[in-house]
């Protein structure tokens, strides 16, 4: 028999030749490696978000094999003693076979629920990083609607899998959705009713929120972030402003292998994070809770975190109805319930939708931007930002002011009327403050690049006065104003405002617990230099 | 910095660049597929130029170790999976433990991989600065035209404008098929709240908004015991001074979360709660003779006029009964009004009465000494469009 002759040195090359033959795949693949990345620790908030997601895919696809959505009434025989012989839902005793009867069940659950949390948190904290350097502008405005739009489906997705264990919390969360639905003005009672298939909660909203669940909304998710990446990849990513950075162009590092390295690690840790949360952590333990019951409620019933703000902001309405006949001919009610939880959770998707083309519009701002901004720079979008976060703040603890006021020995209306009063008061007053905190740390940076850095070095002088000797950041003799100071522009990015940032003094010594260097001496030899990004800086700072 | 003359060899290799040049290294091929995607290599450094530097070695030892721990870990990770006494029962105290080291074993597992990945990343891979090109702005006038012109001709060709009729036509017919998308799923899904309750006492259509499980029908014509969960009646004597129950209508389910509306709250009050509640009783609460209230006792429904949630924490000592779930507050002597938070509308009084063996039922008292059955005279719950009672 003859021995075919392989040349496995050959191989790869020879296989990568009959895939190009077939795909034609050399260039666009080279593009692709090539591509480079801006380097931030901001620009990782999205990365976790997408790698939760990931999580959220695997582990509910584990969870799905042994869920069943059913609504049947059936009798637990389970493991778990304590529930041993009540009746409940098939959807409430397969969740309880997870956490008790499927090895590894708990475990997958509760990551499946960090995962989510951390989704949410993720998503929200990258939303703030593009607001408040605005990153949302000419060309990404439909990047930003996306990511709106990814917040509200993650957070419908979120309290369709909140409502599917049937537990005493989820039923009472879905009983609060369909008041919520009720309240709709003219198609409120049909819309509840033909969701429901009749009255709350029927026999079908699980399997109905189920498919919701693990096939709807998932796919649109998966759509809408797949296009949230093909745009990031199409446009490319916005960076700092810095030297040798400009409008035209992207400064970092190559995809491959760098940057997909270093992502890919990000990944695992975020995945182990997860994998610890869910091992060690104890969430959502529905056991304890017991199946639902229409005429039960325990107090301190909070939904997940991403919902408390409409939880709070449904507290806080004061108890105003809207009754009237309408031509003269039947009387109608417009329940309080409509405003905070349909009104408000409208007016906070249009709004931000709508933002960088209103921010475009007062600044007369047809540009298209690729260098971030620093959000001391832009003092009215900061401050807008701010007024909205303390807004969310304020709603998201009045979601819990049962708990703080219990807690706290406070009573329970005083905490109501603090929410009351303090979302009126607090987001104008954020906004003023943060106004004033921006316009100071402009003022700041410029009285560094005009003065130099502070030495701390104390001098008097012959008439007696002291005065500070400051460091200028650059020579200034070719300013010429020779009174020894030298203008110099504002680069749009951090200003050194410590000696050993602008080499005066040795780098901060490296390490966590103990030095792992000596800042003068290397074991090598060498005296610790700047990195090479330090190092254009600093010849952008000497004006070369 | 190498930028300029970088640069130049870039536009010289552009007329004479040859991929097979024995003299080019490696780099200086990736460097060139680099520029011709539009990245410029500006800085590249290896982080360790001389080989076998003690910081080298020490990097390279903790990156071995960190991928080995990897390994122990995962392992770890899958024995405990399958050796663990796992199973969930009073006498296995080993349980407990099952997913806190799984959780433990995996966690480091994976932070471990994506710390030496980085490791990796950061400390081995030469120190890189790439400059890529944005291409950015809008496309070049000549192409936006020649596309702009190529959809126009689209039109042209359909010739819309020659054929107006078709257009029209095509409008005609797409609209309903429109329609025959959003049919299965509105036609469905729909539902009518008014006429899908259960059919009442004399035959007719309810609505589901307005009746509960105390609402007297054709099945169950009442009238309807106050029972407990378990279904048995329930005495006067049952409930303390003071004290309160949870009660449910005695019909086949009526404790199920099919009646999801009707659990009930009987509240035996104290004589003088009782007295502010009689002198405050308002005409919606009162039948042809009495309250609806029987003696000291009172029934009003569980189920929080905002948001539907049971409003079940009963402050006995100012009879104010709060809902947990936004805080509304009722008063309890006074029609259950509510006195705080967000609810509109006050908590529906079931209308009381003795049936002859002492039992209470759900009904109202006639002149007559008759009990006629009867549920919640106005809509339990969360408050809908179409809710069209003044009072509150």
């Amino acid at each position: 028999m003859k021995k075919p002759k392989v040349d496995i040195a050959a191989l790869p090359g020879a296989s990568a030749r009959e895939i190009d033959d077939r795909l034609q795949v050399a260039t666009p693949l080279r593009r692709l490696f090539n591509k480079v990345f801006p380097d931030h620790w901001s620009f990782l908030l999205g990365e976790i978000a997408l790698y939760s997601f990931i999580v959220l895919l695997l582990t509910g696809t584990f969870l799905a094999l042994f869920f069943d959505p059913s609504m049947q009434e059936v009798v637990y025989n389970g493991s778990y003693v304590p529930l041993k012989g009540i009746s409940m839902s098939r959807a409430y005793e397969t969740t309880l076979n997870l956490s008790f009867d499927v090895r590894g069940g708990l475990i997958m659950r509760q990551m499946h629920h960090w995962a989510a949390l951390l989704f949410m948190a993720a998503i929200v904290v990258h939303m703030l990083r593009v607001f408040f350097t605005g990153a949302f502008r000419k060309p990404r405005e439909l990047n930003w609607i996306i990511g709106l739009s990814l917040f509200w489906l993650g957070f419908t997705e979120g309290f369709a899998g909140y409502s599917l264990p049937d537990d005493a919390l989820s039923g009472t969360g879905l009983r609060i959705a369909s008041a919520i639905m009720l309240s709709i003005p003219v198609v409120g009672s049909w819309v509840t009713t033909s969701l429901f298939n009749g009255e709350f909660p029927g026999q079908d909203i699980l399997p109905r929120l189920y498919i919701l669940h693990v096939l709807l909304v998932p796919a649109i998710l998966l759509v809408l972030i797949t296009v949230h990446m093909a745009l990031l990849v199409k446009q490319k990513h916005t960076q700092w402003p810095g030297p040798g950075r400009t409008n035209h162009n992207v400064v970092g590092i190559r995809m491959f292998p760098a940057f997909s390295v270093k992502a890919g690690g990000f990944f695992m840790i975020v995945f182990g994070m997860i994998a610890l949360l869910g091992g060690i952590f104890q969430i959502n333990p529905i056991w304890l809770f017991g199946p639902y019951k229409a005429a039960v409620v325990s107090a301190a019933s909070q939904p997940d975190w991403y919902v408390m703000f409409l939880d709070g902001s449904t507290r806080l309405m004061p108890p105003w109805e809207f009754r009237g006949s309408l031509f003269g001919y039947h009387y109608y009610t417009l329940p309080p319930l409509f405003w905070p939880t349909v009104v408000l959770p409208g007016i906070l998707t249009v709004l931000p939708m709508l933002y960088p083309f209103m921010e475009a519009r007062w600044n007369k701002d047809r540009q298209s931007h690729h260098l971030l901004q620093r959000p001391r720079d832009v003092p009215n979008r900061t401050a807008l930002g701010a007024m909205a976060v303390s807004f969310y703040l304020v709603l998201t603890l009045s979601g819990g002011n049962d708990v703080i006021a219990d807690k706290f020995h406070i009573s329970l209306n005083a905490m109501t009327w603090a929410g009351r009063v303090g979302l009126l008061i607090i987001p104008p007053l954020a906004y003023y403050v943060t106004h004033r905190i921006c316009l100071g740390l402009q003022q700041h940076d410029r009285e560094v690049l005009a003065h130099g850095v502070e030495t701390g070095i104390i001098k008097r002088l012959p008439d007696g006065r002291f005065m500070e000797i400051h460091q200028p950041l650059a020579d200034v003799d070719h300013h010429g104003d020779g009174d020894g100071h030298g203008q110099l522009e504002y680069a749009g990015w951090v200003v050194p405002k410590k000696m050993n940032r602008v080499g005066a003094l040795p780098p901060t010594e490296r390490g966590f617990f103990r030095p792992v260097e000596d800042a003068t001496q290397r074991e090598d030899g060498h005296v610790p230099e700047m990195s090479a990004e330090e190092k254009h800086q600093a010849e952008i700072l000497s004006g070369d | 910095m190498t930028d300029t003359t970088h640069h130049a060899a870039g536009h010289a290799a552009d007329e004479e660049f040859d991929a097979d040049d024995p003299r080019m290294t490696r780099f200086d091929l990736v460097r060139e597929g680099a520029r011709r995607d539009g990245v410029e290599i500006v800085h590249y450094e290896p982080r360790f130029p001389v080989p076998g530097t003690r910081r080298e070695k020490r990097i390279v030892r903790s990156l071995a170790l960190m991928f080995l721990l990897v390994g122990l870990f995962a392992t770890a990770f899958v024995v405990i999976y399958i050796a663990w006494p796992w199973h969930y029962s009073i006498s296995n105290d080993n349980a407990k433990w099952f997913t806190p080291i799984l959780g433990l074993t995996l966690g480091l597992s994976l932070a471990l991989l994506g710390v030496a990945m980085i490791t990796w990343g950061k400390k081995l891979l030469p120190e890189e600065i790439a400059v890529q090109d944005r291409h950015d702005g809008p496309s070049d006038s000549t192409e936006a035209k020649l596309t702009g012109q190529t959809i126009l001709n689209m039109g042209d060709e359909l010739g819309l404008k020659r054929r107006p009729v078709l257009g029209l036509a095509a409008l005609a017919g797409l609209a309903p098929l429109g329609a025959v998308a959003a049919a299965p799923i509105i036609g469905g899904l729909i539902k009518d709240p008014h006429t899908t309750g259960p059919k009442l006492a004399d035959g007719q259509k309810s609505s589901i908004l307005t009746t509960t499980g105390w609402t007297p029908t054709e099945a169950n014509p009442g009238p309807i015991a106050l029972t407990r969960e378990d279904g048995t009646k329930i005495r006067p004597e049952d409930v303390s001074v003071g004290g309160q129950m949870t009660v449910f209508p005695g019909i086949p389910g009526g404790a199920s979360n099919e009646y999801a509306d009707s659990p009930t709250l009987l509240i035996h009050l104290r004589d003088d709660d009782a007295a502010a509640l009689e002198a405050t009783l308002i005409n919606e609460n009162k039948g042809p003779v009495e309250g609806f209230n029987w003696k000291n006792y009172v029934a009003y429904s569980k189920i929080c006029t905002h948001a539907g949630c049971p409003a079940s924490l009963y402050e006995q000592q100012t009879n104010i009964l709060l809902c947990p779930c936004h805080q509304s507050q009722f008063k309890i002597t006074n029609n259950a009004r509510p006195i705080f938070g967000p609810a509109t509308r006050r908590l529906p009084m079931l209308p009381l009465a003795l049936d002859p063996e002492g039992f209470f039922v759900a009904g109202i008292v006639q002149k007559d000494g008759s009990i006629v059955p009867s549920g919640y005279t106005v809509p339990v719950g969360p408050g809908f469009w179409e809710r069209s009672d003044k009072i509150s």
